[in-house]
């Protein structure tokens, strides 16, 4: 076990290398932050000093070097932009996100389980069908698209909910949250269910894809041939065995959830990591970036980490300290 | 005495309708169990007989169903009772163990667990008395430090313990009636011979009546008092294990006799029967074995009836009988 975090930290950290260099290397072949940065009615003495302040008039190589001494120490480096530390922005944003990838997850669950599960064991009913049917549209409408229809039709028609912002927020853990209040949860609502709508679908389809491979199972037969009530045969038996590969979707989209809801943030101007990143790309922000893109590299080993425990949980076969 | 299980004129289809037949699996099957005795359910892969275990039990997958016929169990039809009334008998009062033990205990779940439950899916005991109930069951069937073994998972277990475990299971409600659909031949020669004798031994103590589904003839001669043979879904004889394997009326259990390696002398090419078995929906017109006997005439292209003689019957117009073969 212990051998196993440790290899998977050194993956980590040459995953973390790699992709500063590609970082690094993509940001500058993109443009030039400068003429971004600096007041194009600025003077030339200007320009260099700005130029100079942010180390910009080195060779890339050297940037680069200074930026994983300045790591070593723990600095981030400063946002181009903000002129604050690039971790501490993003961390600001952190619970914006957190809280809208959390809430999608939890739509997402508890509506692709339990349809997927109904699908699976009664697949010719006519309800089934529809379900189905249904998550190909979940699958295939562009996101954006339907974030703008969430608006048009709850906010613009109907009036029940606000288009965008986050509303007010209360403070627990010393992060601000908009879940804690009434208004905040109804701001939190639409770009939630923008967000689920995918994983609904495929929570869906995977449970489905599930039930149906286990139902044959001779151990589904033989746990009936005991006289189970079909309740405990699919809640126990089925269940836990379909849990296996649903599980791996569910923590990996969590991890893309956090990292790449920046459509949806975009159209409901929610102010979380999404926003803050596609604002930095467009502005060049560098360190932004940077940081940014650690910290996801970070969260997918942390959380391929956990799913690996729930698997062990889960899956008897492949717990390492079993006697055999 | 009358019989504890009598399956009359057993008609199982997959696919179909009420108005439209569907590929029929088994057709016609009639035998009868008394409590105590063992009825060997013999056949080749296809023939239909482990359709006719799952039908008495009630399991067959979609869409898989019972077109036709009865199965009276202790009095009372079960083919068309309640699925409540069905799920009060399995496990109960007909219990049955799988042939693979790899696939029939639940990986994910601990032998304790799946024995637990299965005591509880019948009576209202708590928890430990149901645990005790499993300890005791593992240790009658040889199963070594049985506590220990509640908490271990089926792949901790190997193949031959694994189907100690599913007989464990199969006898904790000392059932009427078990159906075993070839629980050995997925097991060692020695594992094998270990399990029938210990089958055996706890049958007999608890006067169960027994199912055993094989294609294994040397099992049914040491273990069988009766044996039913089916071909293409249909049973071509029905006897006496002693009459019927000594002497055989039709040409397809001669041939299954004369096939079992230990009949040849050494040298001698290995016997067989010709052909294969027909699949269920390119069935020829009449006898089913017509395509593959050394009998056969125009006669043959009439199915034939259930022929009696004393205590057991055959179909077929040209029997073998003792002198000529």
């Amino acid at each position: 076990m212990v051998t196993s975090i440790i290899r998977r930290l050194i993956q980590a950290l040459f995953v973390i290398v790699a992709m500063t260099i590609i970082v690094f290397i993509g940001v500058s072949v993109i443009g030039n932050p400068v003429d971004i940065l600096i007041n194009p009615d600025a003077n030339q003495a200007e320009r260099a000093r700005v130029i100079a302040h942010y180390g910009l008039d080195q060779p890339l190589w050297k940037q680069y070097l200074l930026f994983l001494q300045g790591l070593l120490q723990g600095d981030f480096g400063n946002s181009f932009v903000y002129g604050r530390p690039a971790l501490g922005l993003i961390m600001e944003r952190l619970p914006a996100t957190l809280e809208l990838a959390i809430t999608a997850l939890g739509i997402a669950i508890v509506f692709g389980l339990p349809l997927g599960l109904y699908a699976g064991l009664y697949p010719n009913r006519v309800s089934s069908k529809l379900i189905m049917s249904g998550s190909i549209l979940g699958f295939s409408l562009p996101t954006f698209w339907v974030g703008l229809m969430l608006i048009m039709v709850f906010s613009v028609e109907l009036g029940w909910l606000p288009t965008n912002g986050r509303g007010p927020t209360a403070e627990l853990l010393g992060a601000q949250w908009s879940f804690l209040t009434g208004e905040g949860l109804r701001h939190l609502l639409l770009p939630a269910f923008n967000l689920a709508l995918f994983k609904t679908s495929l929570i869906m389809r995977l449970t489905r894809a599930g039930v149906q491979e286990v139902l044959p199972q001779d151990y589904v037969k033989f746990a009936r041939a005991k006289g189970l009530r079909e309740r405990r045969v699919i809640a126990v038996h089925v269940l836990k065995n379909l849990m296996i590969p649903v599980v791996t979707i569910i923590g990996l989209e969590f991890g893309s959830l956090i990292a790449f809801s920046v459509v949806t943030e975009s159209i409901f101007a929610w102010p979380g990591m999404g926003k803050l990143i596609i604002d930095s790309i467009n502005l060049l922000d560098r360190p932004v970036i940077v940081a940014y893109l650690m910290m996801m590299v970070l969260l997918f080993v942390v959380l391929n980490f956990i799913i690996d425990i729930c698997y062990t949980i889960l899956d008897p076969r492949i717990r390492l300290d079993a006697k055999a | 005495m009358t019989a504890l299980l009598k399956v009359e004129n057993l008609v199982t289809e997959f696919g179909g309708s009420s108005a439209k037949p569907g590929l029929r699996a088994v057709n016609d099957v009639s035998f009868s169990v008394e409590r105590g005795k063992v009825l060997g359910l013999v056949g080749e892969s296809g023939s239909g007989k482990s359709v006719t275990g799952f039908s008495i039990m009630r399991l067959l997958e979609k869409p898989g169903r019972i077109a036709g016929g009865r199965v009276i169990f202790d009095g009372a039809d079960i083919a068309n009772c309640s699925e409540e009334e069905m799920r009060r008998l399995r496990g109960k009062r007909i219990a049955m163990v799988f042939q693979d033990p790899t696939m029939t205990l639940n990986p994910v779940l601990t032998i304790g667990t799946q024995m637990v439950e299965a005591v509880r899916a019948h009576e209202n005991v708590t928890k430990d008395v149901a645990r005790q109930r499993s300890r005791d069951a593992l240790a009658r069937v040889g199963i070594p430090s049985p506590e220990e073994r509640l908490s271990a998972y089926p792949h901790q277990f190997s193949g031959g313990m694994r189907q100690r475990v599913a007989i464990a299971i199969a006898l904790l409600h000392k059932p009427d009636l078990i159906i075993a659909d070839e629980p050995t031949t997925a097991l060692d020669v020695t594992i094998q011979s270990q399990i029938i004798s210990e089958f055996q031994k706890l049958t007999e103590e608890s006067n169960t009546a027994v199912i055993w589904i094989t294609h294994d003839l040397a099992i049914v001669s040491r273990l069988a008092d009766d044996i039913a043979v089916m071909y293409a879904g249909r049973l071509v004889e029905t006897g006496p294990v002693t009459k019927v394997l000594t002497d055989p009326h039709h040409p397809y259990t001669a041939g299954l006799i004369a096939s079992v390696p230990s009949q040849n002398r050494r040298g001698e090419p290995l016997r067989q029967i010709r052909g294969m078995t027909p699949a269920i929906n390119r069935l020829p017109q009449g006898c089913s074995f017509r395509t593959r006997c050394d009998r056969v005439t125009d006669g043959c292209l009439v199915m034939p009836p259930l022929l009696l003689e004393e205590d057991r019957s055959f179909r077929c117009i040209h029997p073998v009988l003792k002198e000529t073969a």
